[in-house]
């Protein structure tokens, strides 16, 4: 199987009528990596997924796969496969020829494509279970089966839309490790969408993150969780607080900002946008809630932050406070369970202290739904 | 009493289930079987003026189906070649125009299947209004647009395609464009309602696997298609071959439609039996030709009532 064909997309911009799905992405994609857009539904990542695939044409822009120029090119005569979100399996068709679909169109005869088959279903951990119908399978079968399919035929790049959605829980946890080495197995590029940043934060080699048509970051998982460059990354992956405010000074790579409930706190600006925060810009500092740690009640400083708590909750290995909050979001902070005993604060102010090297400043921007 | 009537009376109450019951088993056994049942007896008698009916002479006889294969007694032919000739010329041409209607239809029901929007309601309601003019009307204005001094001649002649003008009506045209235009509904309807529940992914994903139009068509369109290609197949070719106002109007003066001499032995002979022994013949023959070529083609009876 040929490996490492990377995908580059040029100044893609798509348009339905005067909607505009997607807005001058470029994106470069390495040769045999995970690569997922990640983005709430409607961002424009699934158009984006048919423009690859040959099914929608850019509206301005390229799509390159291997370095060649899709222009004019149809899905059909594309060195990619895709796998839908319903999976798409032909229900007529027993689970062989389904897998062997490909085969079938370039004139393979039944042997060869019985012995594919077979090769496949073991490779998909499905051994014997050619002469079903896909009907007769449960889901994460079926979800195999999807993958054997498209890998049948020999795509240079597989296209996975939200593949996993349809699954429950667990099978969705286990299907993204299984996931993972099939793609390091066959050695081929993966382009993955989905909303879930659990499977993408997992999975991924680089993850796109998307709001509206635009790309916000292209990173590696740990630094869009950890360095995130937009408002909206830093609030779409993971839970966040967010503190709003205005720059008050800029210390290097550090900021002062003047929060509009919690006083001045001082924050590292994210790698993105060092240099370009100026004192008096109106900008968002971001704390996760396992980077806040109980401090002692009344301490001052840059990096406390006193707030009323509302009610709190145990979830086992964590116990949550939510307290007061900035724009009407809660603030929560989780502290992990070590056996030690937990007192209800309800209505009494808290203190919190965090690392400066653990909160995040970015310019202030649009945040992702609830 | 059986489980599926037991929960039946339950669901609809005793008086509402027994008036649903009774009004369902009077169609089907009061106003189709026991007519049917008499007209199978009337092929077996023999033709008597009033009074000897219940006579003497009153005994079942194979006449009736004798005269359609071996003609009238004494006379000149060893078969009756006119008339088994109609009888097969109708039934050729009742499967002709079946395979012409569902090459005319799939395509329509395909596009109007995987496709919305308003244009989509405006399509189908295009298709349904010429049903609201009678079938004898229809078949007239045909005989307009395809007489001899009809709209298309003066057409082809008047462009200079053709010296004198074509006679459709001869040469059988306008009775197949007539029995084909009469059933389209009936072909693309059921074809129509299994392609709209075709998930439209299935189809992109045969093209992203590398398939051109017609392998998708021959491998994912068709065969899911197949319960409503043979519902509408067999609706078509059952009416066509029992067809009677479109070959009366629209057929030439040579060739006759079974269905004309069955009508002739009722209404002009006054010859019932021999009628409802034509009919049985026409019955039997279709019901067995569309059972054989639902066992060819492997389609299922319930896949005929989706």
């Amino acid at each position: 199987m040929s490996a490492g064909v990377g995908v580059d997309l040029e100044n893609l911009w798509i348009r339905f009528g005067d909607f505009v799905a997607v807005r001058d992405a470029n994106v470069h994609i390495k040769g045999g990596d995970f690569f997922s857009f990640l983005g709430p539904s409607g961002c424009g990542k699934t158009t984006i997924l048919r423009a690859v695939s040959g099914f929608l044409e850019p509206s301005e822009g390229n799509v390159l796969i291997g370095g060649n120029n899709m222009k004019g090119i149809g899905p059909n005569k594309r060195p990619t496969a895709l796998i839908f979100q319903n999976l798409a399996l032909f229900p007529l068709m027993k689970i062989w020829e389904n897998i062997t679909f490909s085969m079938e169109i370039k004139g393979a005869s039944a042997r060869e494509r019985r012995k594919r088959a077979d090769e496949l279903l073991d490779m998909i951990a499905l051994p014997g279970q050619g002469d079903k119908l896909p009907s007769e399978l449960s889901g994460g079968q079926r979800q195999r089966v999807a993958i054997a399919r498209a890998l049948c035929a020999e795509p240079d790049v597989l296209l996975l839309d939200e593949p996993l959605s349809a699954l429950d829980l667990k099978l969705r946890q286990h299907m993204r490790t299984e996931l993972r080495e099939i793609q390091q197995r066959v050695g081929i590029t993966f382009i993955y969408i989905t909303h879930d940043q659990g499977e993408a934060l997992t999975m991924s080699d680089d993850i796109a993150v998307m709001r509206a048509g635009v790309i916000d970051q292209i990173a590696d998982g740990k630094t869009i969780y950890n360095d995130p460059s937009t408002a909206f990354a830093a609030s779409f992956v993971g839970e966040n607080n967010v503190f709003r405010g205005k720059v008050l000074d800029v210390r290097g790579d550090q900021a002062l900002i003047r929060t509009n409930r919690s006083g001045d706190l001082l924050s590292r600006i994210s790698t993105a946008n060092q240099g370009k925060m100026n004192v008096g810009d109106d900008a968002m500092m971001f704390i996760r809630p396992e980077a806040l740690s109980l401090a002692p009640t009344g301490s001052q400083g840059d990096h406390f932050v006193t707030a009323k708590v509302n009610h709190e909750e145990f979830e086992g290995n964590v116990f949550n406070i939510f307290m007061e909050g900035d724009g009407g979001k809660e603030l929560k902070v989780s502290i992990p369970n070590h056996g030690q005993s937990f007192e209800d604060h309800s209505g009494q102010d808290m203190t919190l202290e965090y690392d400066v090297n653990n909160a995040v400043a970015v310019p202030a921007g649009e945040l992702a739904a609830e | 009493m059986p489980g599926f009537l037991k929960e039946f009376f339950n669901r609809n109450g005793t008086l509402m289930g027994s008036l649903m019951l009774g009004l369902v088993l009077f169609w089907t056994v009061g106003l189709i079987i026991l007519p049917q049942l008499s007209m199978l007896d009337f092929s077996f008698r023999p033709n008597l003026p009033p009074p000897e009916i219940g006579g003497p002479k009153d005994v079942y006889t194979l006449e009736n189906y004798k005269y359609l294969i071996y003609g009238p007694e004494g006379g000149s032919q060893d078969y009756n070649a006119v008339d088994l000739r109609v009888f097969f010329r109708t039934l050729v041409a009742a499967v002709c125009v079946t395979i012409f209607n569902l090459i005319l239809c799939y395509p329509i029901a395909y596009y109007l299947g995987q496709n919305k929007g308003n244009h989509i309601r405006v399509f189908a309601l295009m298709l349904i209004i010429p049903y609201w003019i009678n079938e004898i009307l229809r078949a007239f204005a045909l005989r307009i647009i395809f007489g001899e001094s009809g709209v298309l001649n003066t057409l082809l002649v008047g462009s200079g395609i053709f010296d004198t003008p074509f006679d459709f009506i001869r040469n059988d045209i306008a009775l197949y464009a007539g029995l084909g235009y009469a059933y389209i509904l009936l072909m693309i309807f059921p074809i129509y309602n299994v392609i709209e529940s075709l998930d439209h992914n299935q189809i992109e994903a045969a093209r992203d696997l590398g398939a051109p139009w017609w392998r998708i068509h021959k491998r994912v369109v068709i065969p899911y298609a197949k319960p409503g290609i043979s519902s509408g197949c067999t609706m078509v070719f059952m009416l066509s071959a029992g067809a009677l106002a479109a070959p009366q109007i629209l057929g030439g003066p040579s060739s006759l439609w079974f269905t004309q001499l069955i009508y002739q032995q009722f209404n002009d002979n006054s010859d019932w039996p021999q009628g409802a022994a034509y009919a049985i013949v026409l019955l039997v023959t279709c019901i067995l030709l569309v059972l054989a070529l639902m066992r060819v083609f492997k389609v299922n009876m319930g896949d005929i009532g989706k």
